[in-house]
């Protein structure tokens, strides 16, 4: 395997070797290939439509899984893409609205199609509450197949149309279901890449930490909206592959019943999962055909099915297979930082300038949270921000990183002002933060939550993950390498491999730190990174804190813990009521008189 | 035919106003969208098919047993589905949960009643006229509920203490409301005006299981325009939405209605996704 820096910093880790590990995650895919390459030996003539459906139903769900399961909005509506694959598909090969063309062109087109509508239907997830964006998509729902029903000179109306027919070797019908088995099989292939990469990660943390994926740098709307664009091709082809496995499509076919499964597959399947959705779909599609009688109670179930979930197993089948996360942890775990690997981790990075608050004020209501604030933070030192609660600590911070807009002043950085509002674009400027309370994908590993640090560090586009071509691999390897020296250095390197919510409340934050270096930040702004943590590892902290500075990187710490502040700061700035007290080197605002008077206590 | 237009377009709207009432209702008390509203409409017109024209009930008994059912539907939706996901609410599980609920009601309804719209009876005894029953029922229990929750809301005790849950669910708590069994009356009384919307245009309507995702649909349309939990722009915004719909159905047809109002409606929340009536809120870090 490779040989890689981070590796060595491993000793005795309990962690399984690379590659025995990556077996063990594939072994049941390869079993699913196997019994499905081999099904027409044993499976008889109305198992093979099952066979069949489950694979199309399949192509579909696996886009859509990155949609719900990976990106965690909320879509039911998904058979409209369904719908419209099936019915561009048909239509194009019997020739209703143009010249007949080939069921391969047509389905390139539907695919086309869904896309476009995918995009569409997806646009609202950006700007809409969840439950709005669940009733947009139900609503789209809703309306394709009424259009499908009226539009009559092109889809029949409710007479309906033939579905294609796909010409040799897939005319027949086990012909047919080896195709439909190929596109199942490469989806489960492109979706895993996606799942395993950059992306995958970036979805997630949309999904759990939205936060701290803008702080990383990860642009929502244009990662969302790839995801619905891919996720609406393959659902539209599934569409076309539905029309020819149909072999004639009315309006009833796509029926609610059918999104309601798509949707419940995931959720039983286990959110971020690919092998769950994947045993859910098998499943849901199977399960009714065991007992005649259930066909027609079968959506009850799955709605019965759905509330159990999400009451009684919230993680799905992937949380109950995942058996790695269930041994103990040590107890008794120490964070030893080794701040000698910031060296390397950080490189040296290149003067950024100063970062420059001028004359900000923002005001929430009547309350004046910062009022005409002047505030210059260098490289190369720690600068301390302190102050009673509500003297707008975290408020600077989250102007200085975009979460809110000053209504008066500018923030510069080298004396360019920083954009109001953009809060992805701080991550490519090197402006890395942490928060008052860790934002943390739960159902991550460690490693993972802390390569999406340096998601903006990948150079491979979505579908070069897709398809695992060599750069996105190349970006695999240096996000993995990197992440490992991180918490080497944040002294986590044992933790990689564990479920990050079965961390301590000191562990993560010093996971949150090991994010924020991912960024090579020029500038690390920490909202209470003490709070909660022992005498002990706030001095390690401190220590870390010091040679994070010493690289070059301005650190501007927001704390309480006055003896901290006072170890390590290079310059303190004291704020009250929004407007600066004091400011100057630790021993003068240790003995400022109103500071004392105001916040220390004398 | 104008006046034919404006007075089904206006009945249609009062019953999506009507179901609009059911979400603000449910989401002032608890902060929660729930799927069950269209349900709710749809079995006040289903229940009141079953009660009176198949089973013989009294007009009156067959009336106060649908908002009976209705109240009790909210209990179960609050204890079932509501209750167990609010302390993670930042999860939105209640998506799922209140649509798992709807789903098993639509389902169940759909086996037992049948996936056909059976007929409502006629419920007033009175010849068939240019302004019909049709039309008036459901205004009429729209007026009743917008007038009742006034008077609920500033002349009464439990009223206000809706009100006070509804602006700040701590701060009432501090001050030693029954949080919780007001949100249950709440879910009670929800479950009483979704069934009355139901009941009221039931002729209109039909007794159709296919009615619950499309009230559900069509009634969040008013809450989503007027402005979460804001009764006097889910009224406004339902009659609108009914016009509209009732208008497009005659001069291009019914299926470009829906396209129509779908597309207002994406568009109107994508350029303001707090409603036309409400007010931004600002996000904490």
């Amino acid at each position: 395997m490779m040989e890689t820096p981070g590796a060595k910093l491993e000793p005795d880790s309990a962690k399984l070797p690379g590659s025995v590990s990556t077996i063990a995650a594939a072994l049941p895919f390869l079993v699913l290939l196997l019994v499905g390459v081999s099904f027409p030996l044993f499976g008889g003539g109305y198992w093979g439509v099952i066979a069949t459906r489950a694979c199309v139903y399949w192509v579909l769900v696996s886009g859509l899984n990155l949609v719900v399961g990976f990106a965690g909005q909320i879509a039911i509506g998904w058979v409209a893409l369904l719908t419209l694959g099936a019915y561009t598909t048909s239509v194009l090969v019997a020739g209703n609205v143009m010249p007949a063309i080939s069921p391969y062109l047509a389905l390139a087109i539907a695919a086309a199609v869904g896309a476009i509508f995918g995009l569409i239907v997806g646009l609202p997830a950006l700007r809409l509450r969840t439950f709005y964006f669940a009733i947009t998509t139900l609503g789209f729902a809703t309306i394709v197949t009424q259009v499908a029903l009226a539009w009559q000179s092109v889809t029949g109306g409710g007479v309906g149309v033939p579905g294609p027919i796909f010409p040799e070797p897939f005319s027949s019908q086990w012909g047919l279901y080896y195709f439909c088995f190929g596109l199942a099989a490469i989806c489960t292939w492109m979706t895993a890449n996606v799942a395993a990469s950059r992306f995958g990660r970036a979805l997630t943390a949309i999904r759990d930490a939205e936060v701290a994926a803008e702080a990383s740098g990860i642009a929502k709307p244009a990662l969302l909206a790839t995801v619905f664009l891919f996720s609406g091709a393959v659902a539209a082809i599934a569409g076309g592959l539905f029309a020819a496995l149909q072999s004639y499509i009315t309006p009833d076919a796509f029926t609610l019943d059918l999104s309601i499964l798509f949707f419940i597959a995931i959720l039983i399947g286990g959110r971020g999962s690919i092998l769950g959705p994947l045993l859910g779909t098998i499943l849901l599609t199977v399960l009714p055909e065991f007992a005649a009688p259930l066909v027609a109670w079968s959506t009850f179930l799955y709605a019965v099915l759905l509330l159990v979930i999400v009451l009684a197993i919230p993680g799905g089948i992937a949380e109950i297979l995942d058996f790695k996360n269930r041994r103990p942890l040590e107890s008794g775990r120490a964070i030893v930082p080794r701040p000698e690997l910031l060296e390397r981790l950080l490189g040296t990075p290149a003067d950024a300038g100063t970062l420059t608050l001028e004359q900000v004020a923002l005001s929430f209501g009547g309350v004046q949270a910062i009022d005409g604030l002047d505030l210059e933070i260098r490289p190369g030192q720690v600068h301390g921000l302190i102050g009673p609660n509500g003297s707008g600590k975290t408020t600077t911070l989250n102007v200085i990183s975009g979460y809110y807009a000053q209504q008066r002043g500018v923030v510069r950085l080298n004396g360019a002002a920083l954009p109001e509002f953009a809060r992805h674009r701080r991550a490519h400027m090197r402006i890395a933060r942490t928060f008052q309370t860790p934002r943390i994908v739960g159902s991550a590993s460690v490693l993972q939550n802390v390569m999406i640090g340096g998601t903006i560090d990948g150079e491979g586009t979505f579908i070069e993950s897709l398809l695992s071509l060599p750069r996105h691999r190349r970006d695999e390897v240096m996000l993995r390498d990197t992440a490992t020296l991180a918490l080497a250095a944040v002294g986590l390197e044992r933790l990689a491999p564990v479920r990050a919510d079965r961390l301590q409340h000191s562990e993560l934050r010093f996971t949150e730190i090991a994010r924020a270096l991912m960024l090579r930040p020029a500038y690390l702004l920490l909202d209470e990174p003490a709070a909660g943590l022992s005498a002990e590892e706030i001095g390690r902290l401190g220590a870390l804190l010091v040679a994070v500075a010493r690289i070059g990187t301005g650190v501007l710490l927001v704390e309480h813990h006055a003896d901290l502040i006072f170890d390590i700061c290079h310059h303190v700035s004291v704020l009250n009521l929004g407007k600066m007290l004091a400011a100057g080197t630790p021993a003068e605002i240790r003995s400022h008189r109103e500071v004392v008077n105001a916040y220390l206590g004398g | 035919m104008v006046e034919s237009i404006v007075s089904t377009g206006l009945a249609i709207g009062c019953i999506y106003a009507l179901i609009g009432i059911t979400y603000n209702v449910m989401f002032s008390a608890s902060r929660v969208f729930s799927f069950t509203a269209g349900t709710l409409g749809m079995l006040g017109g289903v229940l009141g098919a079953l009660f009176i024209a198949h089973i013989g009930m009294p007009l009156a008994v067959g009336f106060l047993l649908v908002l009976a059912a209705g109240a009790i539907f909210g209990i179960v939706t609050e204890i079932v589905t509501v209750r167990p996901v609010l302390r993670s609410l930042d999860q939105h599980l209640y998506v799922l949960s209140t649509l798992a609920l709807a789903l098993m009601v639509q389902q169940f309804t759909a086996i037992e009643w049948g996936t056909e719209a059976r007929p409502f009876p006629r419920l007033l005894d009175i010849a068939r006229g240019e302004f019909d029953q049709q039309s008036w029922l459901p205004m009429l229990a729209c007026l009743a509920v917008i007038v009742g929750l006034e008077l609920l809301y500033r002349y009464t005790l439990v009223g206000r203490a809706f009100l006070a849950i509804a602006e700040d669910t701590y701060a009432a708590r501090a001050l030693g409301l029954p949080e919780r069994g007001l949100r249950l009356a709440s879910y009670a009384l929800a479950g009483v005006i979704g069934a009355l919307a139901g009941f009221a245009g039931g002729e209109m309507l039909l007794a159709f299981f296919g009615n619950a995702p499309l009230l559900t649909f069509y009634g969040f349309v008013p809450v989503a325009l007027g402005g979460m939990g804001n009764n006097r722009g889910a009224l406004v915004a339902g009659l609108l939405l009914g016009l509209f719909q009732q208008a497009a159905n005659f001069l291009v047809g019914g299926i470009f209605a829906s396209v129509a109002v779908f597309t207002v409606f994406i568009l109107v929340l994508l350029a303001r996704p707090e409603g036309l009536a409400g007010a931004a809120v600002q996000r904490r870090v």
